[in-house]
């Protein structure tokens, strides 16, 4: 097994340098704002995700938690890739991460869509693992359909 | 490590039975294998502890020649099974010099144990004729600590919830020691059980009984000691240890998983309604109702685990043929070369005592702000087995500030290359994380 396939540098970076970490206000007071907390009850990392959005548009996504460098620069990256997206196109990214780690490592991410995202591919073969990634993806699920988008809550990973 | 010179008078380290550690490494098969093109270094015995050949063999033996039912055959290969099963059961009691066999009651493993107390609690408490000892209601309490394992927790919060008696528990010192300082008010005339952990599972206390026993005695409560972690590491004696209860479970003893251990003083057993109903428990059925069995098959509902029962008797001999105090030396030797070296790792943080005095070979830590999960798997890549995360001990983690901890743990087949490999790994872990 190598290490450096799971710890690739783009999540050491983002672990390091968490981008967009802090829970915020929206900017827009007409924003729907809703948050949800999740927790991995094998290891205790616990993250909030929350959203700004006019139900189109994802003005703001802030987060707080704390964790290991898996799940919380997953946190980072699902902030870098989905703040400022149509509802439609966050979901479709939110899919394709899940399907990535989904896919114990069989999976060959797209750059395109996934952006830092790819990092996590090695991810994907650390079982273990792969629920601290998951942990701020399912949360942002969570916090979209409380804000009245979306479809409904998915099953907890 | 620096040597300890024992005061003259005192037992010195020659009066101490000895092993050697290369010829019991021997015995371990699993101790042979790779994990990541590393030697295996397994420093997670607190979870759950290796097998060695003589328990495996044993294990298989019993399938291959000895399989048949217990207590109800009167042919060739149920005497046999029967014979080995209740072998098991006497070599057990012996084990932990339990007055009686019959205390001995064989169950899945510490948490059925707890669970069996907690409802025979609860099924006393129902109707009118239960022994007064084990009725609870509205004003009666429970009392554990603030370092039990989940196992030690929940099932006394589920019986204070359906009997409406109060949980209280004993707080930990910054030290990671039980805190006694208010013991008379938090076990009164109103404590009908305290329930405490012997030894801490993430913090490596030992916990001295004796203050407790006498104020559990004084208000006449009952005393139940989770030595899940005790019995696999120290000679322990019901009679000295002077409790009422005590839990603990095969396979962090050398033995098999399936199979645990609720000794209990033989009048408590007997005043203790049955828990689950079926097969071996009962004297005698009718269609309106059924009287018991005497303990300890009144505990013992259907087919027990009989091979792990019987490879637990093995595990006990494999045990006792070391010497139980040679395994409590090298422990603590290991320890206390562990508590100095961990003592060198820039910016490492250990959870519970610092000294090898009063705590076993379980040692938990941070590194830094380094998250458990990751050192975990740093040392993972290095062949190094440690457990990562709370460690079914929530309140403890949550006591010291911190959601998850590092931990290693010794047994009687750690060495001390095996704690210079962790420290080693640790630097490696720095250096992917700094
Ligand atoms: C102190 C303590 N109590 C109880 C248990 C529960 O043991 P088991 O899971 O075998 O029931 C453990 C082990 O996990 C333990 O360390």
């Amino acid at each position: 097994m190598q290490l450096d396939q799971l710890y690739q540098e783009i999540i050491l970076d983002h672990y390091k340098r968490p981008h967009g970490r802090g829970l915020r206000d929206a900017d827009d007071p007409a924003d729907r704002v809703a948050e949800a907390h999740h927790v991995n009850p094998t290891c205790g990392d616990e993250v909030t995700v929350r959203v700004a959005t006019d139900g189109t548009v994802l003005h703001d996504i802030s987060y707080d938690g704390m964790g290991c460098s898996i799940s919380q620069a997953s946190a980072s990256v699902l902030h870098e890739l989905l703040r400022g997206r149509g509802v439609g196109e966050a979901f479709a990214v939110h899919e394709a991460f899940v399907e990535l780690m989904s896919g114990r490592g069989q999976v060959t991410p797209d750059e395109d869509v996934l952006g830092d995202g790819v990092a996590f591919a090695g991810v994907a073969r650390y079982p273990a693992r792969v629920k601290c990634a998951l942990l701020p993806w399912m949360a942002f699920k969570d916090a979209t359909a409380r804000a009245g988008v979306g479809v409904s809550p998915e099953v907890k990973a | 490590m620096s040597s300890l010179t024992i005061p003259a008078g005192m037992p010195q380290f020659d009066d101490v039975p000895r092993f050697d550690v290369a010829a019991v490494r021997a015995d371990f098969p699993i101790l042979d294998r790779e994990v990541n093109g590393h030697r295996l270094v397994y420093l997670d015995s607190a979870n759950t502890s290796h097998k060695p050949r003589q328990v495996l063999d044993v294990l298989a033996e019993h399938y291959a020649m000895h399989n048949a039912n217990v207590s109800r055959s009167v042919h060739t290969l149920g005497t046999e099974a029967t014979e080995a099963y209740e072998g098991a059961r006497a070599k057990i009691a012996r084990f932990v010099n339990a007055p009686s066999v019959d205390e001995v009651v064989f169950v899945k493993n510490s948490t059925e144990a707890i669970n069996v107390v907690a409802y025979a609690f609860s099924n006393a408490s129902l109707g009118a004729d239960g022994d007064p000892r084990f009725r609870l209601g509205p004003g009666d309490e429970i009392v554990i600590s603030e370092m039990e394992h989940h196992s030690n927790i929940v099932p006394w919060q589920l019986l204070a919830e359906r009997t409406g008696a109060t949980l209280r528990w004993i707080p930990v010192t910054d030290a990671g020691r039980l805190d006694e300082s208010g013991l008379d008010d938090l076990v009164t005339e109103r404590t009908k059980i305290v329930s405490l952990v012997h030894m801490s599972n993430i913090l490596g206390t030992v916990n001295a009984t004796a203050r407790i026993t006498a104020r559990v005695r004084e208000v006449g409560a009952l005393l139940l000691l989770d030595c899940s972690q005790s019995v696999p590491h120290l000679p322990i004696d019901v009679v000295d240890l002077d409790a009422d209860f005590i839990v603990f479970t095969g396979h962090k003893m050398c033995g098999p998983t399936g199979i645990g251990v609720l000794w209990g003083r033989g009048e408590l057993l007997a005043a203790m309604p049955p828990v689950f109903g079926g097969g071996s428990m009962i004297e005698t059925v009718t269609m309106a109702r059924s009287t018991f069995a005497a303990p300890p098959a009144r505990f013992e509902a259907g087919t027990p685990p009989i091979a792990e029962a019987v490879a637990l008797g093995a595990a006990v001999d494999y045990l006792t043929g070391l010497d139980m105090r040679a395994v409590q030396w090298h422990e603590k030797e290991l320890t206390a070369y562990a508590l100095d070296a961990l003592a060198t790792v820039p910016g490492l943080r250990i959870f519970g005592p610092t000294v090898p005095v009063g705590r076993g070979g379980t040692i938990s830590f941070a590194l830094g702000d380094i998250h458990p999960h990751d050192v975990g798997q740093v040392l993972d890549s290095l062949g190094v087995q440690v457990r990562v995360g709370h460690h079914c001990a929530k309140p403890v983690c949550t006591r010291f500030g911190v959601p998850a901890m590092t931990r290693a743990s010794f047994y009687l087949y750690t060495t001390t290359g095996e704690i210079d490999a962790l420290v080693g790994g640790l630097e490696q872990v720095r250096k992917v994380f700094d």
